[in-house]
């Protein structure tokens, strides 16, 4: 089949170059330069003007396994099956059927934190896509039309699997890309929750996956192979447990690792939920924090004031942000975006694969109501004992930014923690204005301050 | 006369103040002068003409507030806005409750706690419309000097209501309304409304705790106050000097007093 265009940029590779390329050369390559990460992090002198503590060692990992997806999606396209999936699609039986996974939004925000989002959207504004939508799907668009990723080559989809938990652009982002790949659209529509779920939702939800399960079979010419599926489940399910661990050890004072160090590494989760490799990763990273913690080391030098993040992190300025507050005494110890990749893990019930993904896929935070983001927030002030919050009025992000004025002000009034409402956009830096954004946030750090 | 103990500055966008307190946090001397495109040399020059004026020990401390805090060089620290004008004046009237800062550029609404500190605030830093440009420009538009705005707002009992909420439409607004015949303090009646309008609703997302104080420049138009008042439905009070606040509580702050 082919697309509306030509997209030439998306090419396949033979099993041999996939061999080559990826199997020998690359892999050799990037664990040659995980190695050098090491070395690196190990024989780093310490910087006693930065108000960070040294990054995590085990970053070298990650960005081995990381670098390592995005390399085998430059050779998966003609020797793997291919799915673009949205972040929150149960994509547990395409793991294990073998389909090599691509997020799209992952891939986004890749873009922004490498400072390119913004030039690679502009090939989707000019193709008349609107200023308005999801800076996401604009970042993707564009990407899609003019080959341009720092990912080096993303593969073309065979299948496109969107679920609609998480908001609407997605239906109409993926309705495009279908159309431009002449591809297979499978969306599963995931009712909102505005309590817990009713059994005829989840009966509903079940449903669809099985119909997805049919078409990605057909698709691989295989079947699913049940024990490998609950494999993956198994993993899936470690998976979140343990990067919910990982989140809850910034419990402790000083926390371990910031939020900012949170919204990098949370990329396997997102990625490679499913995978034993995260597993992996995520127990290796675990050992390190409770190293940190034993040793009484906090991810900043001097932690004066805890703080809650609530929304998608401003990807292109996450650095500087990181290293402003931290200068200030402030450590952002948790966020909701982050917690969404863990807070569902003991849903997930490997012996019942089917019932438990319906279950687990309807619940994720922007699936429910606003008085449930409060609840959880509200929650975490108390048990991170934090002294603020900073919701970030995502521009992009209607679904997760709904509600936050009366969130900030229920945090206020009824909990008396100052909460600051940060106007910015997740991939856009025109959408973020400098000047006032750090004014606020400075007037914002001295009322925590002036309750000291 | 008493010796300095520490000096604030106010480098705002549309004015910059310099107020100098002593040891009881009393104002000993202040300055004012419209900003100029370099603050940072204006403020050294503004710090001369203080020093000629009074006594200050070259160890004073400094502290800088408003847009251009971060460009002066002589000031100990610098704060924001909201910490400065909370501390000025809750130092001036004594009193909790909802202050309303409404400066050239932007406009603020800050909780003032039972002790002095800000509990919660708002700000508003993305439009000129609700801040003292709005009413600068379209008075521009009718030709009337900005001291006497308030009053021609008060004199007249008819108001032409002002549709636009962005500064640039209101002013063809006010074009068209003065090619209909419209008289022009009804204009500016309207006007005054549509800022008050939006100040308001902003404090009302805060919360409004009694009294509302106002501070800033545009806090000395008398149908501001009027109006602020009429829609909130409670006193207003004002600091005697309301655009020194930012600068009088720096320099309060400076001498921990
Ligand atoms: S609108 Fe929000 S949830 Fe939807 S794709 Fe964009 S960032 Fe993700």
């Amino acid at each position: 089949m082919t697309g509306r265009e030509a997209l030439p940029h998306y090419v396949e590779s033979t099993r041999l170059q996939h061999f080559v390329n990826y199997e020998v050369v690359g892999k050799s390559a990037l664990r040659v330069q995980r190695w050098r990460d090491q070395w690196k992090l190990a024989t780093r002198r310490p910087r006693p003007d930065s108000p960070l503590s040294p990054p995590l060692r085990c970053v070298a990992y990650m960005k081995e396994i990381m670098s390592r997806h995005y390399l085998e999606g430059r050779y998966a396209a003609g020797v793997r099956k291919v799915a673009w999936v949205t972040s929150g699609a149960p994509t547990e039986p395409l793991q294990a059927l073998g389909y090599f996974l691509v997020y799209p939004e992952n891939h986004a925000a890749l873009c922004g934190v490498r400072r390119k989002a913004q030039s690679i959207a502009e090939e989707a504004e000019h193709a008349g896509w609107s200023r308005d939508i999801c800076s996401y799907a604009r970042t993707d668009i564009g990407s899609m039309l003019s080959g341009k990723t720092p990912a080096g080559r993303l593969p073309r989809p065979d299948v496109l699997v969107c679920c609609t938990n998480i908001c609407q652009t997605v239906l109409h982002w993926y309705r495009v890309l279908a159309d431009y790949f002449g591809c297979p659209l499978v969306l599963i529509d995931t009712p909102f929750l505005f309590h817990e779920a009713h059994e005829h939702e989840v009966a509903y939800v079940k449903r669809q996956i099985e119909d997805m399960i049919c078409v990605a079979e057909e698709i691989a010419g295989k079947s699913l192979h049940e024990k490998r599926f609950q494999d993956v489940m198994a993993n899936a399910r470690r998976g979140a447990e343990l990067w919910l661990e990982i989140l809850n050890r910034s419990q402790h004072r000083p926390a371990p690792m910031t939020a900012f160090d949170g919204f990098i590494h949370m990329g396997p989760i997102v990625d490679m939920r499913g995978e034993a490799v995260v597993v992996a990763y995520y127990e290796r990273m675990l050992a390190e924090l409770d190293e940190r913690i034993d040793r009484g080391i906090g991810a900043i030098k001097n932690e004066r004031y805890r703080v809650l993040w609530d929304n998608l992190p401003i990807w292109f300025k996450i650095g500087d942000l990181s290293k402003w507050l931290a200068e200030r005494g402030v450590n952002v110890v948790a966020s909701t975006y982050t917690y969404a990749w863990g807070e569902l893990a003991p849903m997930i019930d490997p012996d019942h694969p089917l019932d438990s993904m319906a279950r687990v896929y309807l619940h994720p935070i922007l699936n429910r109501s606003t008085g449930h983001k409060l609840e959880s927030m509200k929650r975490m002030v108390d048990e991170f004992e934090l002294d603020g919050v900073i919701l970030h009025s995502d521009r992009s992000c209607k679904p997760y930014s709904l509600g936050q004025i009366d969130q900030r002000d229920r945090l206020v009034k009824k909990l008396g923690v100052p909460a600051l409402l940060l106007e910015a956009d997740h991939n856009d830096p025109r959408d973020y204005a400098e000047e006032q954004g750090s004014n606020r946030l400075e007037a914002f750090v001295e009322t925590m301050e002036a309750r000291a | 006369m008493s010796h300095v103990a520490a000096i604030g500055i106010d480098a705002g966008s549309t004015t910059c103040k310099l107020v100098a307190v002593d040891r009881d946090g009393a104002i000993i001397a202040w300055l004012l002068e419209p900003t100029e495109p370099r603050v940072e040399i204006q403020v050294r020059r503004m710090l001369d003409a203080l020093r000629a004026e009074i006594r200050i020990e070259t160890a004073v401390p400094a502290i800088a507030t408003g847009y251009g805090r971060k460009l002066i060089k002589q000031a100990t620290r610098n704060l924001t806005e909201i910490t400065c004008h909370a501390r000025g004046v809750f130092r001036d009237l004594g009193r909790a409750g909802t202050l309303i800062d409404i400066g050239g550029q932007d406009s603020k609404v800050i909780q003032i706690g039972e002790d002095g500190r800000p509990v919660d605030f708002m700000m508003n830093d993305k439009c000129a419309a609700g801040t003292g440009r709005f009413l600068e420009y379209t008075a521009a538009r009718l030709g009337v000097p900005i001291e006497a705005l308030g009053k021609r707002a008060l004199s007249v009992s008819s108001e032409e209501p002002i549709s636009s909420t962005c500064t640039v439409f209101a002013e063809s607004e006010i074009i068209s309304l003065i090619a209909r015949g419209a008289e022009p303090d009804a204009i500016l009646r309207g006007l005054h409304r549509s800022l008050v309008g939006r100040v308001v609703s902003m404090a009302r997302s805060v919360g409004i705790v009694p009294p509302v104080m106002l501070s800033g420049g545009v806090a000395r138009n008398e149908a501001v106050r009027t109006m602020i008042a009429e829609a909130t439905g409670e006193d207003v009070i004002v600091p005697r000097q309301p655009q020194l606040m930012g600068a009088y509580g720096a320099a309060l702050l400076g001498s921990a007093a």
